[in-house]
């Protein structure tokens, strides 16, 4: 990390930086406002419109008012330090954190105009529009078949074996996986590799035609290439999906992504074009973050 | 010093060895400037030491006891003058109690002839000898060894080693002792199991649809030929588990399934060890309240219906021990329903399945070999289970399929042919262990099945 540390001078500021916790080494004008965020966190043709977004565990704020727009196709990666929240902001957008019993979220989160959390929203049409891929692939201990069918029976996709054998083969292929696989289709999918086993999940998860696909950081549990593979995979699908993608790795969000959004301790710090962000940031935080000082 | 006492005795020697050889070796160190330069620590010098001290002591006593009684009966009956050594196993068994009750005090000596008085003194002045010698050698050995480990303490000494050694067949001896007894248990049933076939051919026990094992105790008794037929017994113990299944069952699996699915917290932190009481009732209790309440409940309301019931019925007893078995099913059921990984959940509910859909088709598959098991354990807690039947289904071996009517099961006519005073050689007491070999043929049988059947059909989730 040393050399990436141009601006720390002296031995003292160095020792400073990895013994103290993260607010008191910011420099003085890197403070945060809450629910102010610099950027562009905003889109015309936005397929989620997020305004004021809290969510509590308990008494603990998570998520500390944040806005932003999810535009149409667009790639936006969620990236900052460890327990910074974009998981958890993450696992609102599909209300993965139902499941959890103390955790509330409160604003205004919009799916093309509709409430996601109206009370008399349906979480199963909501979830079949919205897919996720989680961090550890985690292939249902059936065959590959089925479960890359087991979306679609669900949500009665199929009226045929045929229809339904052609919808496994599409999502294979499109998860670019059809090939190495065609040939053992009923084999355990718990026996493959790590990478395949991720991918068959983003199979699994476009197996129901979502509009969005939610990855929370992919790639972490694989190895370089298996990682290329999926990025590969994330580049092709973003022609018909929405993708929202939190990832730990810099490279990866400069790679995948159109938009990057960065978070720090709850709070949406800076939103902007991956280039821009990667380039110039506008954020002091931001700047610090990308250039390795911290997270 | 009676054996009991000898053992604490030796334990106590060997917490004094302990001791010593932690002294010893922390004495040995100070010198080296301290224990990191020992081998290992302390502790396992004082371990060694203490080991050294109570293995060899305890197995020697642990021999002494099991073997003394033989050896001082063959030294009593060698004494006898040759006319009275007896011929047979039978009358020196005779003989020998004879003995033993005039040296306890309980026959007075004058009531028997003079070699048994002088053999009861001689029997006496033996068991006095042996446990004086028992005494000196136990303590000897625990001292002589205890000392002999503690000398041996050096710095090089790998302590650590040889106690991990010594540990590992501890161990191993307290599972080959649960293995052996297993055994043991075979083998004991199986021999008495060969000589009731010597008197009642297989043929007709394992065919045999009559179940009466009244026989004549005197030949010159009027009295029932006897028959040992197994079938009714073995249906009407197929008909109450049937029946505790068909409760327990599904009644189990689906609370299990609200408790770690479903339920909050707080409601699961409640309702579980409440359900969890169930097991800890005692069974004769479930046998009063099925035969008291249930029975008569049942008798009444089929009546009602205009159907025949006997008042002691297959039905109440199976539904009681089904409720007692709900426990067994739900918390194992529970218990690896929960270990399924939450990620496998989470992957289902993200593609849009419902809580039940979910359940049905990734948790319970994953789920099901460790089902199985707890299944398995309610059957053969239900085969098993004879206070209930007992009470509240009487004791006629009916062959019939028919709940209503009164059944008896093989656990219960295994406790009614060896209560009371019992001639140990008759066909009616040896059936009792016929039928107990037959039925744990069975169980093992269901758990090979069993076994098969879950590993063709079973989910690996990792």
């Amino acid at each position: 990390m040393n050399t990436m540390n141009a601006t720390v001078t002296s031995e003292a500021d160095m020792s400073e930086t990895e013994n103290t916790p993260l607010p008191e080494t910011k420099p003085a004008e890197a403070t945060i406002e809450e629910g102010v965020t610099v950027g562009q966190p905003f889109a015309d043709d936005a397929k989620f419109q997020l305004r004021n977004v809290e969510v509590l565990y308990g008494e603990n704020r998570a998520i500390k008012n944040i806005s932003l727009d999810i535009a149409r196709n667009e790639v936006i990666a969620f990236i900052g330090p460890s327990g910074c929240g974009k998981s958890t902001f993450l696992r609102c957008l599909n209300r993965m954190n139902d499941s959890i019993d103390i955790c509330s979220v409160k604003g205004s989160l919009q799916l093309e105009g509709q409430d996601l959390y109206d009370p008399k929203r349906d979480v199963v049409e909501l979830r079949a529009r919205v897919g996720m891929v989680f961090q550890k692939p985690n292939p249902f201990p059936k065959s590959i078949y089925e479960n890359v069918a087991y979306g679609p029976r669900i949500h009665g996709l199929a009226n045929r074996k045929s229809d339904l054998d052609d919808i496994v083969e599409n999502s294979l292929r499109k998860a670019g996986l059809w090939e190495e696989v065609k040939d053992r289709l009923d084999a355990t999918a718990t026996g493959m590799s790590g990478g395949q086993q991720q991918r068959l999940c983003i199979a699994r998860a476009i197996a129901v035609s979502p509009e969005v696909v939610l990855m929370d950081e992919p790639c972490s549990a694989l190895d370089p290439i298996a990682t290329a593979k999926v990025e590969e995979l994330i580049a092709e699908l973003s022609e018909s999906y929405t993708i929202v993608i939190v990832t730990h790795s810099m490279q990866q969000a400069a790679r995948v992504s159109h938009r990057t959004a960065y978070f720090h301790l709850g709070h949406l710090v800076e939103v902007n074009d991956t280039n821009k962000v990667f380039t110039s940031p506008e954020h002091e935080l931001t700047e610090s973050y990308i250039t390795g000082r911290f997270g | 010093m009676q054996p009991a006492n000898l053992f604490i005795l030796t334990l106590a020697l060997a917490v004094v060895a302990y001791g010593l050889g932690y002294a010893r070796s922390r004495s040995l160190a100070m010198p080296m400037g301290g224990i990191r330069h020992l081998k290992s620590l302390p502790f396992y010098y004082g371990a060694r030491a203490a080991l050294w001290c109570g293995i060899p002591a305890l197995l020697v006593l642990g021999l002494w006891v099991a073997f003394q009684g033989k050896v001082i009966q063959m030294l009593v009956i060698g004494s006898l003058p040759a006319d009275m050594i007896p011929d047979s196993e039978g009358a020196a068994s005779l003989l020998l109690s004879k003995i033993s009750n005039v040296a306890s005090g309980a026959l007075p000596p004058a009531m028997v002839d003079g070699p048994i008085a002088n053999a009861a003194e001689r029997l006496q002045a033996l068991r006095g000898q042996s446990r004086l010698y028992m005494n000196a050698l136990v303590i000897s050995v625990a001292v002589l060894a205890g000392f002999l480990g503690w000398l041996r303490i050096r710095p090089r000494l790998n302590a650590r080693a040889q106690v991990e050694t010594i540990l590992k067949w501890i161990f191993f001896a307290c599972a080959a002792l649960a293995i052996l007894t297993t055994v043991g248990i075979i083998f004991s049933v199986a021999f008495e199991t060969f000589r009731f076939f010597q008197k009642i051919s297989f043929i007709d026990f394992i065919f045999g649809s009559q179940w009466s094992p009244q026989t004549a105790l005197r030949a010159d008794q009027v009295a029932a030929e006897g028959a040992f037929g197994m079938i009714p017994l073995f249906t009407g113990t197929l008909l109450i588990s049937f029946i505790a299944m068909v409760v327990a069952v599904p009644v189990g699996l689906l609370s299990a399934i609200y408790l770690s699915e479903y339920a909050s917290k707080r409601v699961r932190s409640t309702v579980k060890p409440l359900l969890e009481m169930l097991a800890g009732i005692p069974t004769v209790v479930y046998g009063f309240f099925a035969a008291l309440t249930v029975a008569p409940f049942i008798s009444d309301l089929a009546a009602s219906l205009g159907i025949e019931a006997s008042s002691q019925s297959a039905l109440a007893a199976g539904g009681v021990m089904g409720i007692m078995i709900i426990p067994f099913v739900s918390s194992l059921s529970d218990d690896v329903i929960n270990a399924v990984p939450q990620t496998l959940r989470d992957g289902s509910l993200a593609l849009g399945a419902t809580q039940s859909e979910t359940m049905k088709k990734v948790i319970f598959p994953a789920a099901l070999p460790g089902i199985m098991g707890g299944i398995l354990l309610a059957v053969s807690r239900a085969i098993g289970e004879t206070m209930i039947v007992v009470m509240a289904a009487g004791l006629a071996a009916n062959l019939t399929a028919n709940p209503l009517e009164t059944v008896t099961t093989v656990t219960v006519q295994i406790v009614t042919l060896l209560t009371g005073d019992q001639e140990f050689d008759s066909a009616k007491t040896l059936a009792a262990f016929a039928l107990g070999a037959m039925l744990f043929l069975s169980t093992l049988l269901l758990n090979v099945v069993a076994l098969k059947i879950v590993r063709k059909y079973r989910e690996q989730y990792d």
